[in-house]
């Protein structure tokens, strides 16, 4: 089969109006998919004949379009970002799949992010967690010269590793529990690992994990399918840090 | 106290009792094979009487099994709290495709957990209470002790009792010793000569197996032990020594006795 000739796809998409309203899935077929596209290019061919024909198009969360936004979200064929490893929705392209496949296309599920419409979810739960204690609350400044402040390599890299997490949900949508530990793992070792994070350290660790309780995430069991799927491949060992600078915290710290 | 009552109700708090509960049980474990291996022994049962007595009536030992009941009873309702507790942060609608990509054991840790319950209470009712409720009867023992050989067994009357549950003496000469002690190990014989309880202590085994293969590694990983020189390490006897190893020579002891027996 010529790898270039257009695809034929039937999609199982999942359609809710709005929160209070029950959901359930459509099937559309598209033809003309060329294997270049992106998967939201698809849909965006797929929402014009929609529009065309008077019918309402599907709502999706886009934004960049080049994977670093962490807008995309989508549960595709079972898995969130789709088939494969590292990628974001809007990274992954049609090629990844055969003419004539079916597509299931769900939203993220979780009782924290509940469905705005169609394959769109509140993720505000995320804010939160991040204004709970996520930052640093002084104004660090410009830019430093170069080795004003020393940082060992090893944290700088897995400081780094920990900030490219892009707050997507993967991780949520991915672990059986919907938990976000994974998400709020990435932040707290982002933090823990530099200087500027130290003074909120402990504080920070113990308001971000009661905030996570709070939204209704599931607890983490270690299944390390949030790992597997997250388009940044956030490792697990942010994790365990998570788990010792919490319970470190919560035997230490001032807050009796 | 509120700061730990607020620690030990977060969910990381609530994973910790799981882990501190659970490394507990696998210590118990590794002393539970150690001495049940004395069934693979020829001596009619007289080891493994001698070690059940020794299990029962020493103080330490007897502190330390009631604080066990409490742990499994800790771990058990922490475990399904949170099984709870994580299925409810699903939401009433799930995915209508879920290709996890995790392993099943990791998965199913509740429902491996509960039927390494159900197997406890089973397997508590057929030697535990039977030794400390039930009827048991007595043997007696004769071994020489210049060679140590077992010279002779009897099987006391049904309605035969001691105030203790093993009396040891020695004949004249000091050359061989009596030994009368409850005879547990014909509750072991009897019970394992059914195929179908065979059958259900092996489920309860490859319950424990998988339940280990993932557990163990997780524990430490929830107390935030996790570095790469000694993470494969945690991995590998969590999976090698706690999900086959162990697994392995406990299934072998119901199958031992049931061929035994038959044969």
């Amino acid at each position: 089969m010529d790898a270039n000739a257009n695809m034929h796809l039937t999609l199982n998409v999942w359609r809710q109006r709005n929160n209070s309203t029950e959901g359930g899935f459509v099937t559309y077929e598209v033809s003309d998919v060329s294997p270049d596209m992106s998967f939201l290019e698809m849909l965006d061919v797929l929402n014009e004949r929609l529009v065309h024909e008077g019918k309402e198009p599907i709502a999706f969360d886009h934004d960049c379009r080049e994977g670093i936004c962490g807008s995309c979200s989508m549960y595709i064929n079972g898995r969130p970002h789709g088939p494969l490893k590292g990628v974001a929705t809007c990274q992954l392209h049609m090629r990844s799949f055969k003419s004539g496949d079916t597509i299931a296309i769900e939203p993220w599920r979780a009782v924290a992010f509940p469905v705005i419409k169609d394959l769109v979810t509140d993720r505000t739960a995320f804010d939160r967690i991040i204004a709970s204690g996520g930052f640093v609350s002084v104004n660090t400044g410009n830019a430093r010269d170069a080795n004003s402040i020393p940082v060992r390599k090893e944290n700088a890299d897995d400081a780094f590793m920990a900030a490219s997490c892009i707050g997507c949900g993967a991780c949520v949508a991915a672990c059986k529990n919907s938990s976000a530990m994974l998400f709020v793992s990435a932040k707290i070792s982002q933090l823990a690992l530099l200087p500027q994070g130290q003074t909120e350290r402990k504080i920070r660790a113990e308001k971000m994990v009661a905030q996570m309780d709070s939204e209704g995430f599931g607890a983490c069991s270690n299944t390390g399918a949030c790992s597997a799927e997250c388009p940044k491949e956030i490792s697990l060992d942010t994790i365990a840090r998570t788990n010792r600078e919490y319970l470190g915290a919560k035997m230490t710290s001032s807050a009796v | 106290m509120s700061w730990l009552t607020q620690t030990l109700s977060s969910s990381i708090g609530k994973k910790l009792v799981m882990a501190l509960t659970g490394l507990f049980l696998c210590t118990f474990l590794i002393v539970h094979l150690v001495g049940n291996l004395q069934v693979f022994k020829s001596d009619e049962g007289l080891a493994f009487n001698s070690y059940t007595v020794f299990m029962t009536t020493n103080p330490f030992i007897k502190t330390i099994s009631w604080g066990l009941y409490a742990m499994i009873l800790l771990h058990a309702i922490d475990g399904l709290y949170l099984a709870y507790v994580n299925r409810r942060a699903r939401g009433s609608v799930g995915y209508k495709r879920f290709d996890n990509q995790s392993s099943w054991a990791s998965r199913n840790m509740a429902i491996l957990g509960t039927v390494l319950f159900l197997f406890i209470v089973v397997h508590m009712a057929n030697f535990w209470y039977s030794y400390n409720f039930g009827e048991v009867p007595y043997k007696r023992y004769t071994v020489d002790l210049t060679e140590g050989r077992l010279l002779n067994t009897e099987v006391m009357p049904e309605d035969y009792r001691l105030s203790t549950k093993m009396e040891q003496s020695l004949n004249e000469e000091g050359t061989a010793k009596t030994v009368i002690v409850k005879d547990l190990f014909s509750r072991v014989e009897r019970t394992f000569s059914n195929p179908l309880v065979v059958l259900f202590y092996l489920l309860g085994v490859a319950a424990l197996a998988y339940h280990m293969a993932h557990g163990f590694w997780s524990a430490f990983q929830t107390v935030g032990l996790n570095h790469p020189k000694y993470t494969p390490l945690i991995q590998g006897i969590g999976l090698w020594i706690f999900g086959i190893l162990i697994p392995v020579i406990f299934a072998a002891m119901p199958v031992y006795i049931f061929f035994r027996n038959a044969m």
